[in-house]
């Protein structure tokens, strides 16, 4: 399964690069959000993909009977996803309001921060 | 699991950490009153500054502490692990937050106070706090989300526009470089099975040198964007003159310094078999950041922009000490220059912020036509432009002559010119910057801008430590120490080597 999963996250990654690349906010937003799902993949394919059951530990025992799949991937990714999406939601809201008020949704025209013309410091005292 | 409690004693582990976040949660519940926001929160801080003084001076004497949440045991429970580095740097983080908090109380707009920015102060503390008292790199990231999010709301806090692009700019790179840690991270797991930073010393010692040096350079390139090094540094200046001035100096005084943290506990401490193989990039960026810093600032028209070049030059100076081979006293300069770059360029950046507010221009050649800069706003520059250089009395000079002994040691020689050649251009930029701005014909009377306090407070600091630097670099040598062999670190958190 790794085999097939590998290739996958690539896939994700390059679209996320692809995309991230782009003047144009919306795609980097894109990007953004493939990027955090191509990793999220990569983690569950890097905690092992195994045929097993649950991580359930019988009463009264002090660890589980047999074979049990890694549970820990599963707690790496929910922690992401969730951190993810509320970063990705604030940066929706912060686009969006940037375009409000700057009426550019494009970086060569977001330039309030870093003028166009840059100004020279002075050149004598 | 663990049979036994965690000492009561021990505790003072996790407040640097509990104390913001529950205080951040007070905050909310009384916004509608902003005298009462301000005085909780400097108690709140002030509570936190405590708890890092009794943590730094029981992990100085007593060597690294350890506990491990949930009464899980350690490498599969999520550890915090205090050394003397990471106490060290709460300390400083919650120093510099107490005087950005005095500050913003007279200097930040109505709109930042309404919109609850002691809260988002507090969060950004905890996110420092967090990051550097962790024993586990997955939750390493965590807490730079936290601390990322919070600063997030402190650049856009008010929408002036300026600030938008600003934190378009400040917000798209960061996110991008966190999920790259992730992705560092997933990788580390699969690696080694473990993401408890005292287990993962163990195990990089037999893993496939050249496998994990892969995996640790995505890692350093992530935590080299949050450090601004220099091919990955553009976010900075676009981003950090357009808050207000008391954010910018918690923002720049701790966020870079918490990406170099953790480029020294990885490469240093948790897998140092890569510092070998990495090295020839390391040092490359290293010197590149370390000297196009100041240069970029020569040529700079803003003045808190220009503060932000010499900000990254002081990045490049700390990676200078990331090689294998190196003498422990330039590991302690390094560590020494973290806690340097820390209270200098918090103070310089609210010095420059009081100097731009009484101007109400950024523009150094606006300024210089303008009215005169009052005299104590002027003596703390200067002293601060000394600071920063490295000129004796103050801060600045002791972790520089820790790397230049060092380096001089083990006959690096191309890393003692870099140092150098960063001293004399930041003496060049700040020496030109105080005299265009300060050193005037005096014409109108000065304006003075309020919250010099807090100001005054950091500068003290910085020229206090500069005077008696002994606890410093007692304190640099036993982090360098700890760094170089983390024995203590791994008996403390107790797993099984």
């Amino acid at each position: 399964m790794e085999i097939i999963l590998a290739p996958l996250v690539g896939l994700f990654l390059a679209a996320a690069i692809y995309l991230m690349l782009s003047r144009a906010l919306v795609r980097v937003m894109l990007g953004v959000a493939l990027l955090g799902n191509g990793v999220n993949l990569l983690i569950f394919v890097a905690g092992r993909l195994t045929r097993a059951v649950p991580p359930i530990v019988p009463q009264g025992a002090e660890e589980p009977a047999g074979f049990v799949a890694n549970p820990l991937p599963q707690a790496l990714i929910l922690t992401a996803i969730v951190i993810g999406f509320s970063m990705f939601a604030f940066l929706m809201v912060l686009v969006f309001r940037a375009y409000q008020s700057l009426d550019a949704d494009n970086t060569d025209r977001m330039r309030l921060a870093e003028p166009e013309q840059p100004q020279r410091p002075p050149l004598e005292y | 699991m663990i049979a036994h409690a965690t000492a009561l004693a021990d505790w003072v582990l996790v407040l640097p950490v509990v104390l913001p976040i529950l205080g951040a949660a007070a905050l909310l519940m009384v916004r509608q009153r902003l005298r009462v926001q301000f005085w909780l929160c400097a108690a709140v801080i002030l509570a936190v500054l405590a708890a890092d003084v009794m943590l730094f001076a029981r992990v100085l004497g007593g060597g690294p502490l350890s506990m491990t949440m949930g009464r899980w045991l350690p490498p599969f429970g999520i550890s915090f692990t205090a050394d003397v580095l990471g106490a060290g740097f709460a300390t400083l983080a919650a120093f510099v937050a107490f005087a950005v908090v005095l500050s913003l109380v007279t200097t930040a707009p109505e709109g930042a106070l309404r919109d609850g920015v002691y809260p988002l102060v507090l969060l950004l503390l905890a996110g420092v706090s967090g990051a550097v008292l962790t024993g586990d790199l997955f939750n390493l990231y965590v807490w730079f989300e936290v601390m990322l999010i919070a600063s997030f709301g402190l650049i856009v806090l008010a929408g002036h526009p300026l600030q938008l692009d600003a934190a378009v700019k400040y917000a798209v790179p960061n996110v991008i470089a966190t999920t790259l840690l992730l992705l560092s991270l997933g990788l580390i797991y699969g690696t080694l099975g473990t993401l408890n930073m005292a287990d993962v010393i163990g195990r990089a010692d037999d893993a496939d040198p050249n496998l994990l040096a892969a995996v640790a350079a995505l890692f350093l390139l992530a935590v080299g964007i949050k450090a601004a090094v220099f091919p990955v540094n553009a976010w900075l200046p676009a981003s950090y003159h357009a808050p207000p001035p008391a954010i910018t100096a918690l923002i720049g005084g701790l966020s870079t310094k918490v990406g170099a943290y953790a480029v020294l506990r990885l490469a240093l401490m948790l897998m140092p078999s890569v510092a070998e193989p990495l090295a020839p990039i390391v040092l490359g960026v290293a010197v590149a950041t370390s000297l196009l810093g100041p240069f970029s600032a020569l040529a700079e028209a803003n003045l808190r922009r220009a503060v932000g070049f010499l900000l990254i030059g002081g990045v490049g100076n700390i990676l200078l000490c990331v090689a294998p081979g190196h003498a422990p006293e330039a590991i302690a300069g390094g560590v020494l220059y973290v806690a340097h770059a820390v209270l200098t360029v918090s103070a310089l950046y609210l010095v420059t912020g009081l100097i731009e507010t009484a101007q109400g221009t950024g523009n150094i050649a606006e300024m210089s036509a303008r009215s005169r800069v009052s005299w104590p706003v002027a003596a703390l520059f200067f002293v601060l432009v000394m600071a920063i250089s490295g000129i004796p009395p103050f801060l600045g000079f002791w972790p520089k002559l820790l790397l230049l002994q060092g380096f001089i040691q083990t006959g690096d020689w191309l890393l003692v010119f870099t140092v150098l050649l960063n001293s004399l251009l930041t003496l060049i930029v700040g020496a030109r910057l105080w005299s265009l701005v300060c050193w005037r014909p005096s014409g109108d009377p000065a304006v003075r801008a309020p919250g010099l306090g807090a100001a005054v407070l950091v500068t003290g600091a910085v020229v206090l430590v500069g005077l008696s630097p002994q606890l410093f670099v007692d304190a640099a040598n036993v982090a360098a120490a700890g760094l170089l062999d983390p024995a203590r670190y791994i008996a403390a958190v107790g797993v099984s080597p």
